[in-house]
């Protein structure tokens, strides 16, 4: 079966809408690493200087996996595999 | 061709692409000299530059340091006190590896302030990187923990865990790359959205979003990589975890 070139690409558009669904889950995670900074900092403010940065790569890895949903959507509007 | 190497705010396309500047062939191969390839030059130059300003300024150095000289000391003390701080008794054989890729990375990521495509946002890049760190990490940790006791971290905590701990450890310069890659190609793809939908209005206000897209999480990003690389390699050499 035979579909055409647009259709495909209004399936790709669509399909990109749902792979940045992925950051929901990143949002959540690094929204808790911060409130758990935040209530670090007020226990013991005088490491603040440390708290930040283990908070900081703590929530890059966890962008990871919202980063992947992302490639899956540049890559299917950008690149166009499917077409 | 040729004129990409300008983030394009001309028209309504949208263009963050890599661009062919010109192609030779090889073996039969046709292989292309990429704008990523003019990028990463330029910011070569701009590295190599600043190296030949440090060189002459620390000929001439005095007890007190004036001018450049207090520049270059605060830099290299920074990635001294980080890499120190990380690696412990370790950070002598690294701190020049690990200072280079911060100060390669932090300079490709904050170049799109210059108006290039960062090199960063080139997978061949990244997973270039990727390679160097786990080359790094592999050989260290045949370095220190000897064979067998490889051989036993990978039979931890039974047998039955070793193909996962083989394909965990084959995620790491994967997972290290493609963090990288993204961050920034996500960055250069707003900032192309923006320029390229919104270019009748696209005046001043842009500049906040650079000041996060390529200065904030390029700074981030290139803090991350360095820290992750920097643990795992400690994390190899360290005999007793093993």
């Amino acid at each position: 079966m035979e579909f055409n070139t647009n259709f495909i690409l209004g399936c790709s558009a669509i399909g990109a809408g749902l792979a940045v669904i992925a950051g929901i889950g990143p949002g959540v995670g690094q929204g808790i690493a911060a409130g758990h900074a935040a209530s670090a900092v007020g226990r013991n403010p005088g490491a603040k200087s440390d708290i930040t940065s283990t908070m900081l790569l703590g929530q890059a890895v966890a962008e990871t996996t919202g980063l992947y949903g992302l490639l899956i959507a540049i890559l299917l509007l950008f690149v166009k595999p499917l077409v | 061709m040729g004129q990409g190497i300008l983030l394009s705010s001309e028209g309504t396309a949208v263009d963050f692409m890599i661009h062919g500047v010109f192609s030779y062939e090889l073996f039969g191969q046709t292989l292309w000299i990429t704008t990523s390839h003019v990028c990463i030059l330029l910011v070569m130059l701009i590295i190599i530059g600043f190296c030949l300003f440090a060189n002459r300024a620390m000929k001439k150095a005095t007890e007190v340091p004036t001018g450049f000289q207090n520049v270059v000391e605060l830099i290299v003390e920074m990635l001294d006190g980080m890499i120190g701080g990380v690696m412990g008794k370790y950070a002598v054989n690294f701190r020049n590896y690990i200072g280079t890729i911060f100060i390669f990375i932090l300079i490709s990521n904050i170049s799109g302030l210059l108006g290039l495509r960062p090199p960063t946002a080139d997978y061949g890049v990244t997973f270039a990187l990727g390679i160097i760190t786990f080359v790094l990490i592999h050989f260290n940790k045949f370095k220190h923990q000897k064979v067998m006791g490889v051989l036993k971290g990978y039979c931890d905590p039974w047998p039955i865990w070793a193909p996962i701990n083989l394909i965990g450890d084959l995620a790491v310069p994967v997972s290290l790359s493609l963090r990288l890659f993204a961050n920034i190609l996500s960055g250069t793809a707003i900032m192309a959205l923006i320029y390229a939908l919104l270019n009748k209005f696209a005046y001043v206000w842009p500049a906040a979003l650079h000041v996060y897209f390529d200065l904030f999480s390029g700074a981030i990003q290139t803090y991350v990589f360095c820290m992750l690389t920097m643990t795992y390699i400690s994390d190899a050499c360290n005999t007793e975890a093993g």
